[in-house]
């Protein structure tokens, strides 16, 4: 049977790992290739690689980060942040990237979407969505980081991507992610049951139970998780075992 | 004298990832891009991720498969991944009907549920069960976990040469062998120490 998954995502900055990572016993904790291998050794089930580099003509620091960590770690690794068009697209997959993730870009311009899934195959374009409830209870779609509100609501624009033929979804509730209250729910669990591709949820982490949540409320086909991973507040194999005793099926 | 490993080209998907197994196992490996490579060597690995059409088209159009089929008539060691496993088969009915190389008898189907909600694609790690012993699958967990990334999945003709089925909506076979050619559904070069272990079989014990 197919496990559900657990993903800690880096933020990377000018090629280096930023808002820390507490591994005691790594040399140097800004390396995102020790990073990435320590999360293998604990058995993460995938990695995802956020560039949040403000300047993009640094792109090749990023090119080089990746390559050496797809040398060095044989897991799903995912690729996102300032990646604008095809060639973007293709630079990452070359370097090593197994998946790329992208937010802003793809409701500026959509035909991405279904561009870059019929060239390299929907299985390696992840679309991420930043949503945010309203006081009527709806959500929307916002770009730029949270900056931006897009006229689109968020399930509507779950299955435009769908349809244009993403092959999984990132999830990030902007009203949950930093908080450590637990993942929203509500729009999770809508969006991946009206859904037939995979749906990550990504924001507000604080605890095991947040992670069971995810899964059995949220319905999500993986948990996306930092800082409590990160910072050693939460360890891979920790809430892999918490997991299975609530009687959910990861990976040993 | 080392094997001479070829990872076959043929512009579908990355063949770095498998390369970088092969070299982090202390394996040379190089890439074939024509067919006078695929020639010299005693052992080939076909990746490959997309469409089974896309795939085949690439392999006349780089005038591969040919070389292939010498290849596995001749009994070299074949390693086809993914894609690259469907791609033997006689014919998939990805966006159409499309024939294939044709080494096993069988054929390429989507995945389809009646009632149970399950996401295609089968994305993520799922368990072998082993239903045949073989050297590929020696020192491994009892049931290992690998990754998959799919939406179809082989039918193939005899089943007597399944080595492994893993269970999404109902049993796929998910590893077959037919003399020294070996078909693998899931990403060895993805799956982490199991994979990795595979790979080492693969190139070591068959």
């Amino acid at each position: 049977m197919l496990a559900k998954r657990i993903i800690p995502c880096l933020d990377i900055q000018n090629g280096r790992v930023v808002k820390g990572v507490t591994f005691v016993d790594l040399c140097d904790v800004g390396d995102p290739v020790q990073v990435a291998q320590r999360y293998e050794e604990a058995k993460a089930d995938e990695l995802i690689f956020l560039d949040i580099t403000a300047s993009h003509e640094k792109r090749e620091i990023m090119r080089d980060v990746v390559k050496k960590t797809a040398e060095a770690v044989f897991m799903p690794l995912t690729v996102g942040g300032g990646i604008r068009n095809i060639s973007h697209i293709e630079d990452m997959l070359k370097s090593g990237a197994d998946k790329v993730s992208l937010n802003t870009v793809s409701l500026e311009n959509p035909s991405l979407i279904q561009e870059a899934s019929k060239r390299f195959g929907s299985q390696c374009i992840v679309v991420a969505m930043d949503v945010k409830r309203e006081p009527d209870g709806k959500y929307f779609v916002y770009t730029h980081g949270g900056r931006h509100r897009v006229n689109k609501e968020a399930l509507q624009w779950a299955k435009e991507v769908e349809a244009l033929g993403a092959g999984e979804i990132l999830l990030t509730s902007m009203d949950c992610d930093g908080t450590k209250n637990g993942y929203d729910l509500e729009i999770t669990s809508l969006i991946s049951s009206s859904l037939s591709i995979p749906v990550i949820a990504s924001g507000g982490v604080g605890s095991l139970e947040h992670l069971y949540e995810g899964f059995a409320k949220g319905k999500a086909d993986a948990v996306l998780a930092a800082s409590v991973f990160h910072f050693g507040k939460i360890s891979i194999p920790e809430a892999k075992s918490y997991l299975k005793e609530k009687g959910v099926l990861v990976r040993n | 004298m080392p094997m001479n490993i070829k990872i076959i080209d043929y512009d579908m998907g990355n063949v770095h990832s498998v390369q970088n197994a092969l070299t982090f196992l202390g394996y040379e490996s190089s890439l074939a891009v024509d067919a006078s490579s695929i020639h010299e060597a005693d052992c080939l690995i076909l990746p490959g991720v997309g469409a089974f059409e896309d795939g085949m088209v690439s392999l006349h159009k780089k005038k591969m498969i040919e070389p292939l089929k010498e290849a596995f008539v001749r009994g070299k060691k074949i390693l086809g991944i993914c894609l690259g496993m469907q791609l033997l088969l006689d014919k998939s009915y990805e966006m159409g009907e499309h024939v294939g190389l044709g080494f096993i008898k069988g054929e390429v189907t989507r995945f389809s549920f009646d009632s149970e909600g399950l996401k295609i694609p089968h994305m993520g790690w799922n368990s072998l069960d082993i239903s045949k012993k073989d050297p590929i699958f020696e020192n491994l967990p009892e049931t290992p976990y690998v990754y998959f990334v799919h939406s179809y999945h082989v039918k193939i003709t005899d089943e007597s040469l399944i080595l492994a089925t893993t269970h999404y909506g109902k049993p796929f076979c998910s590893a077959f062998k037919s003399g020294q050619t070996y078909g693998l559904q899931f990403h060895p070069e993805k799956s982490q120490e199991v994979g990795l272990k595979i790979l080492k079989n693969f190139l070591e014990n068959t």
